[in-house]
């Protein structure tokens, strides 16, 4: 007992993220680019990401008019009322988009993705494959890295339109405000190449992260159910607290 | 099991409908974006708009009928040349109407406000407002105030 052991409890952390990282510098170095390839990445953009639709969407309709109505209710006491699209936009482009869509990727896609490799894991299909000669590397966990960097910025623009949809549903049909005033405002305050791409930079860090954590919890995940279900644990636990850092620092740096 | 067609297919129409979000929000909730084009412009010159800005709104009687769609200057007279787009359903404002800039608010955005005149002719695509109302600048109104005070004393 003793102090090897109480020096692996602190330095697991540290473990897990070489072992992350040379799993991703493994995967890439593996990656390949074949019709079939291609063909898989497509497919599995359908699991991560038109599976993940209907969250993202009711999800995105509602934090706009969540949004939209907390705004507007501050804003109309120092009569800046007309200033809520402005503060909608910005938000969403900015942070929320981007934050929201890969923290609820990670709960609906990222989790599937690591109880599937996982359980090829567990059923030996993943040592199935290499007994073929098939690299499972290329042709499991490439697809997914790259279906999770595709999908969550798609993902985020969808989010983006239905919160924006939320918040005219919010200002404009319910609080009567005038549609003219809202989409002038925001579009006079939003820049393209500093609000919204620079969300968008970010929503493909997001996706990159997320795809990537969640293929190495599944493919590190140990085979049992057990081990599957605490890998897909973890992967909801690293994604969103490294999502929330890496927003952080993508912030320092852009702003 | 879906076959392998048509998940590549609902993909496909997945990513189609991520660029079209794309394009939406780059050109509608963006400085980018595209002000609504129907309607006829008309122009007003302002000897000072304040803090006006393109796409603010134009207002008759409290409801906008428009949006202000360039700001420029005159070079001749140099004077603010103020453009904006008035939506084709109010094509009889008459001709005299005045135009003067008017904040919302303490703290609210500047915008145009259009004081209906008495012509019977309407103002058409291209027309110029004659009588305008520059934006008060708190600025001159403390220096005025101050200024008479001292003369009366």
């Amino acid at each position: 007992m003793s102090t090897s052991k109480v020096g692996s409890r602190w330095t697991a952390p540290l473990r897990h993220l070489g072992q992350a990282g040379l799993f991703l510098l493994t995967a890439i170095a593996h990656m390949r680019l074949t019709r079939l390839q291609l063909a898989e990445t497509l497919r599995q953009v359908y699991f991560a990401g038109v599976r993940s639709l209907v969250i993202i969407v009711t999800g995105g309709f509602f934090v706009g008019l969540v949004l939209t109505l907390q705004t507007y209710d501050t804003l109309t006491r120092f009569g800046a009322g007309d200033a809520a699209s402005t503060v909608l936009a910005l938000s969403l482009f900015r942070e929320l988009g981007p934050v929201l869509t890969t923290l609820l990727f990670a709960g609906r896609a990222g989790t599937s993705i690591t109880a599937e490799i996982g359980l090829m894991r567990a059923t030996e299909q993943l040592d199935a494959l290499d007994l073929m000669a098939i690299d499972p590397l290329e042709r499991i966990v490439q697809p997914r890295l790259i279906a999770g960097i595709i999908a969550v910025p798609a993902l985020t623009l969808i989010f983006n339109v239905c919160a924006i949809f939320g918040g005219v549903v919010f200002a404009v049909f319910l609080m009567g405000n005038d549609a003219v005033t809202f989409w002038g405002n925001m579009q006079a305050s939003v820049e393209l190449w500093r609000d919204f791409a620079h969300g968008m930079w970010k929503a493909l860090a997001f996706g990159f992260l997320a795809g990537w954590l969640s293929v190495y919890f599944g493919w590190t995940a140990r085979p049992t159910g057990e081990g599957v279900a605490l890998a897909t644990t973890q992967t909801v636990i690293a994604t969103a607290i490294s999502v929330l850092m890496l927003d952080f620092v993508l912030s320092a740096f852009m702003l | 099991m879906k076959s392998s067609h048509q998940i590549e297919l609902t993909a496909g129409i997945f990513l189609l409908l991520a660029i079209a979000a794309l394009v939406f929000l780059a050109l509608q909730a963006t400085d980018r974006g595209v002000a609504s084009g129907d309607g006829y412009r008309i122009e007003a010159s302002f000897i000072n708009v304040g803090g006006l800005k393109p796409r603010a709104k134009v207002a008759l009687g409290g409801v906008t009928i428009g949006q202000v769609e360039s700001i420029s200057l005159d070079p001749e007279s140099f004077e603010a040349l103020v453009v904006m787009r008035i939506a084709a359903q109010f094509d009889d404002l008459p001709e005299d109407s005045s135009a003067s800039i008017l904040t919302s608010g303490i703290l609210g955005d500047q915008f145009v406000g259009i004081e209906p005149g008495g012509s019977p002719e309407p103002l058409v695509d291209g027309d110029r407002l004659m009588l305008t109302n520059s934006a008060l600048q708190l600025e001159q109104l403390i220096s005025r105030y101050l200024f008479n005070s001292e003369e009366e004393e």
